[in-house]
């Protein structure tokens, strides 16, 4: 008999798809962009101290200098600072909606699927009503309901989500619950609560983090499309949004007011967009589309 | 119950306990195309201590027997009724939570396909510990322990390392021993065994057969074996049922009904099954069959449901549903004992 260490590392599924993600140079590019986001987020008070909410009419509209790298906005504020403080916002929000997202679409979809029947019904046809509108025009809704500001943002944009969480969700379980492994579950006496949360949410965590790490890229536009608009995150708060919205009144004398910005929100979507396509490839190409 | 009952406990059987006693069991599925009735009310008991086989080719409702009994059929679209006494509790009139009590302590089931019945992301120890945590009470480590110690006792080697592991990493005899090791883990009295061996190999399953009868002996308990195997049978079981379209077509003590089998289908099934040395014996060189195949349930035949493949049938078996017959203990569902 060969002895055999379960935990051998070598091959280990977490290194085995670690390896294969390096591989893949999409993924890589894509999820070196977060890093660097997330890096920002966390040093910014270090990256950029003081204010950068802290009106200077002096410097109003200046161009890229040395001082000010990407140039200073239409109330003399350093554009990097404001960019480098709204990656905080920005990553924020895309956490808080996937978080709204997963909160309410997982569950809903776990119980749709497993019980099926009137519950079923009942769950897929709101989903189908919310389906029925595009995501961000649910979104921009809601925000009319429940008006400006960050958290309001970060609930509307995330409950335009719940209905894909539900969708996803409700498919995976409907397909486990048949499963010979849940019906011996249910045989030995497992609660359906244990079922639900133990047995079937594992196998179908997959699609769900590939849908979450696509879903962070989509949260950042919609909340920078709302704060574009003026129905989101309100200034001063720096959210790239609504840099990018107070910097279209200057876009054809001052540009780098409007660009910049908008080259932060590109290079967020890019990178959650690539990293989420990397891992869908590498845990499960059944998914590629 | 029927006063013919009394014969056969006046068999071996006569001072046992039942355990269960299944009576007038039906379970029919509302489906699009109408009602199918799976299983058409049996009866039967199961002693304490004793393997009932229950016999038949697929589709005949066995499977849906057993697992009418934990009543872990989705319903809708299934309906039971009947009545199965777990000794004194009806488990068809118990709330969920009361069953919930039931599964997997007093009563578990092991299923056929090991490779399908464990979950794929949870580890071996999980998965029996589970079962142990649930019915026991214990703190997650005693159950693990615990979980450890049915390893080894369905003699997985290195069950501590084993206990670590996931599904994909063993065997198909090794997975049906974990399934085994769960099935036990709390000692239940009544084990249903849906087609235990069907998917392994010819080794494994004498393997799984032998560890089977031992751990019946260990914990005492009765099995109720369901399989199309009749060497299996012949093998562990003590009684037997023929099930066919979801009756019972005949029920007898395992010599007798391998010795003379009373209903053409039961004769049928044993003339099916290939053994070496036939020709010399029978001077037959091909293999029986019996002609035709079950028929849907959607379609049952007048009459006896058998006739149109039994090849003593007569004008009555097509037009009158057959009578219960009771012959020295057994009991047989066929107008050729009338």
């Amino acid at each position: 008999m060969i002895e055999r260490n379960p935990k051998r590392s070598e091959d280990s599924p977490l290194r085995r798809n670690l390896t294969k993600l390096r591989r893949n140079k999409a993924a890589v590019f894509g999820s070196t962009l977060i890093l660097i986001y997330l890096i920002v987020a966390l040093l910014a008070p270090v990256l950029f101290p003081g204010n950068p909410s802290a009106p200077n009419l002096v410097r109003s509209l200046e161009r890229p200098s040395l001082k000010n790298p990407l140039g200073t906005d239409e109330l003399g504020r350093s554009i990097l600072g404001r960019i480098i403080h709204g990656s905080r916002v920005s990553l924020l929000i895309a956490l808080g909606v996937v978080l709204v997202g997963l909160m309410i679409g997982v569950p809903l979809g776990l119980v749709s699927g497993y019980y099926g029947g009137k519950i079923d019904f009942g769950i897929q046809r709101v989903t189908d009503t919310l389906l029925a509108f595009p995501g961000f025009l649910l979104a921009l809704g809601l925000v009319s309901v429940l008006g400006v500001g960050l958290k309001n943002t970060i609930i509307s944009v995330g409950i335009s989500m719940v209905p894909i969480y539900i969708r996803l969700v409700r498919g995976c379980a409907l397909s486990v619950r048949e499963q010979t492994y849940v019906e011996a579950a249910r045989a030995v006496g497992t609660r359906d609560s244990a079922i639900l949360f133990r047995h079937i949410l594992p196998n179908v965590m997959v699609p769900i983090t590939i849908q979450t790490s696509l879903g962070m890229g989509t949260a950042i536009l919609f909340a920078a499309g709302l704060g574009f608009l003026g129905i989101g995150v309100q200034p001063p708060t720096p959210e790239w949004g609504a840099m990018l919205g107070s910097g279209r009144a200057y876009l054809f004398h001052a540009p780098h007011v409007a660009t910049f910005p908008g080259i932060a929100i590109f290079l967020a979507v890019l990178g959650f967009n690539l990293a989420g396509d990397g891992l869908r490839d590498v845990l499960d190409p059944r998914f590629r589309l | 119950m029927p006063q013919s009952w009394n014969d056969v406990e006046v068999s071996e059987v006569a001072e046992q306990e039942k355990l269960l006693t299944v009576s007038n069991l039906r379970t029919r599925f509302r489906i699009y195309e109408g009602i199918v009735t799976a299983v058409d009310g049996i009866d039967f008991e199961v002693y304490r201590g004793e393997t009932l086989g229950v016999v038949g080719e697929s589709g005949c409702g066995k499977s849906v027997t057993a697992l009418s009994i934990l009543r872990l059929l989705a319903s809708p679209p299934a309906e039971i009724e009947g009545a199965v006494l777990f000794k004194d509790t009806d488990l068809l009139r118990l709330s969920l939570d009361e069953l919930r009590e039931i599964r997997g302590n007093a009563i578990s089931m092991i299923f056929q396909e090991p490779m399908t019945s464990l979950n794929p992301v949870l580890t071996i120890g999980e998965q029996i510990s589970e079962a142990i945590r649930l019915h026991q009470g214990l703190g997650r480590q005693e159950a693990w322990d615990k979980a450890v110690e049915m390893l080894k006792l369905v003699q997985i080697p290195s069950p501590d390392m084993r206990a670590h592991e996931y599904p994909h990493q063993l065997s198909g005899g090794m997975r049906q021993r974990a399934m085994i090791a769960m099935a036990l883990a709390c000692h239940p009295q009544l084990l249903l065994a849906d087609e235990p061996t069907t998917a392994l190999d010819v080794t494994i399953q004498a393997q799984i057969v032998d560890l089977m009868e031992h751990l019946k002996e260990e914990f005492e308990a009765s099995i109720v074996l369901i399989t199309h195997n009749l060497g299996l049978i012949a093998e562990m079981a003590e009684r037997v049922l023929v099930m066919y379209t979801g009756k019972v077509v005949e029920e007898g003590r395992v010599e007798d009904l391998f010795e003379e089998p009373l209903h053409p289908y039961t004769r049928g099934l044993l003339e099916s099954i290939p053994w070496i040395g036939k020709k010399v014996k029978t001077g037959r060189r091909q293999l029986q069959e019996i002609p035709g195949i079950v028929p849907s349930l959607l379609e049952m035949p007048e009459g006896c449901r058998f006739h149109p493949r039994c090849t003593q049938a007569r004008d009555i078996c097509s037009k009158e549903e057959p009578p219960l017959v009771w012959k020295n203990g057994r009991r047989v569902l066929c107008w050729l004992w009338k």
